[in-house]
């Protein structure tokens, strides 16, 4: 498994906005996790990432008890994240947001990663647009560059938070290739989305949040045909 | 006589720029408004007045000898004191900073007393410069060249090394930065660190081309503080425009009544904060 999850809370005061959450990620898969809004899915990723630590739980990265680490130990095991609203730095250009990122989440020289930055912008269609402030960039090549610097800081596990959320279909068609393409090369990735459509092209697994609590995890299939989660997460009366 | 006045005030504004370059550079990165800055510029040139007076040092060398021994002194500050006190409330700094200020000052006056000291520049401190029109001294030009030579590197630092681009990457967004594999907190320490190095060399400056004492550092907090809002929050060469601009304004207004030269900066500064509340070039966006 490259991740686990055993028993993970979190509260803010009364609110418990993750119980406990238990789930085993192996290496390879595309997981996606689904919920309304305010069900936990971005505060479980902060959770992973470090941002939040948990009260009750344990959160075990490639073998390792990681419960505690700080977040830029995580990125340098190997946890890469794209934001739900983007969050470049906006006064770099798009390269420098990627070199960055790779010289320091993967702690290595900025010369050697310069290939693999542009390989990356490339693969995400930004490379026209490196030399361009992140400040000035449109939502779609703001969403490609979230994408574009979690894999430039050599991730194992990709988080994805709504990637595809506001995009047209054009848009959003030609994002999920490259989703698909990265998890092609064996990347671990989780993705929360609503477009429904984009991520169960992608993803092996869904799982579903509902109040902090996981009510399902299977087969995309399985999940949508579930009526729990038909009435929770669609709102559909059946 | 109005040329050699506005001479005379952009290079006074060289010196300005020196005291403000490493506040801008705090503020810059961490939003930090460093209260104790003045007093550090004081605390440095006593230290160059140590390896000048005790060692037998010239200031030159003394000034390159203290700029380590500030980088640690700010890199220990950040790491021990300031760092802990970050967030986004503004007023624990504020609070720790002019608690180290007093301290500083008490500190200085303890152990120096309050008299006067200069750092011995030797034959510089008469020495001019015959340019025709104008004459200018030596100092106030060598002041200037090194206000800019200090920004040209800081630039160059923040627009082309890693570590400058964990400057600003940091000063954007210091939890996105963190998920970057940067550690803030670290970035913020060398960067104080590095406002230290620039503080000494404003110290080398203040304490050779004037008398300073233990309760000097205020005012220089003044002035640089002035110098590096008028530039705009942030930006190193709107730090030497706002610097200039005081200096200007002062020589200006030194030149009508010598009464009126401190006045004339500030009224300078206010008169920038009506037409241009940003300041003239900003770039910090808080």
């Amino acid at each position: 498994m490259i991740l686990r999850l055993d028993n993970v809370s979190k509260s803010y005061g009364a609110l418990k906005v993750t119980d406990n959450v238990t789930v085993a990620v192996p290496r390879g898969e595309a997981l996606g996790i689904i919920g309304p809004n305010g069900a936990g899915k971005s505060t479980l990723f902060n959770l992973i990432t470090g941002n939040v630590l948990p009260n009750e739980g344990r959160i075990e990265f490639l073998g390792r008890d990681v419960t505690r680490a700080p977040a830029m130990e995580r990125v340098r095991m190997g946890v890469g994240r794209s934001f739900q609203i983007p969050q470049p730095f906006e006064g770099l250009t798009v390269f420098e947001n990627l070199l960055t990122a790779a010289a320091f989440g993967r702690g290595g020289r900025e010369a050697d990663m310069v290939d693999a930055c542009a390989h990356i912008l490339d693969e995400t269609e930004l490379l026209k647009k490196a030399n361009v402030v992140a400040g000035t960039l449109s939502l779609l090549d703001r969403k490609r560059l979230e994408l574009a610097r979690a894999l430039a800081t050599g991730p194992e596990l990709l988080l994805l938070d709504e990637i595809a959320g506001g995009l047209t279909e054009g848009e959003c068609k030609a994002l999920v290739a490259t989703i698909r393409a990265i998890h092609a090369r064996s990347t671990t990735i989780i993705w929360i989305e609503h477009v429904l459509h984009a991520l169960n092209s992608v993803v092996e697994r869904l799982l579903v949040l509902d109040f902090g609590r996981v009510i399902g995890i299977g087969a995309p299939d399985e999940i949508m045909a579930s009526r729990e989660v038909r009435e929770i997460y669609l709102g559909l009366e059946v | 006589m109005w040329l050699d006045t506005l001479v005379q005030g952009i290079l006074l504004g060289g010196l300005y720029a020196l005291f403000a370059a490493g506040l801008s550079l705090v503020f810059g990165i961490m939003r930090l408004v460093n209260l104790a800055h003045g007093d550090l510029i004081v605390f440095a040139a006593y230290l160059v007045l140590i390896g000048v007076t005790l060692f037998g040092l010239s200031p030159w060398l003394a000034a390159l000898l203290a700029m380590p021994v500030m980088f640690a002194f700010g890199w220990l500050l950040q790491t021990a004191v300031l760092n802990r006190v970050l967030g986004k409330d503004i007023l624990p700094p504020l609070l720790v900073t002019f608690g180290l200020s007093v301290v500083l000052q008490n500190g200085l006056l303890e152990g120096f007393s309050a008299d006067s000291r200069r750092i011995p520049a030797g034959s510089l401190e008469g020495a001019s410069l015959d340019l025709g029109l104008v004459t200018v001294g030596v100092m106030p030009l060598l002041t200037f060249a090194s206000a800019i030579a200090a920004i040209v590197a800081l630039n160059a630092l923040f627009y082309h090394t890693a570590l400058g681009r964990a400057f600003r990457a940091t000063s954007d967004d210091v939890v996105t930065a963190g998920l970057m594999g940067i550690e803030p907190k670290r970035i913020f320490a060398i960067a104080t660190g590095i406002a230290m190095v620039v503080v000494t060399l404003a110290a080398l400056y203040l304490g050779m081309r004037a008398n300073f004492d233990p309760s000097i550092g205020p005012a220089r907090l003044i002035y640089a503080f002035e110098a590096v809002i008028i530039g705009g929050l942030g930006s190193l060469w709107g730090t030497l425009a706002g610097g200039v601009i005081i200096g200007v304004a002062q020589t200006f207004g030194a030149a009508v009544n010598p009464e009126w030269q401190i006045l004339a900066g500030h009224i300078a500064f206010l008169a920038v904060m009506l037409l241009k509340p940003r300041g003239l070039f900003p770039r910090a966006v808080d």
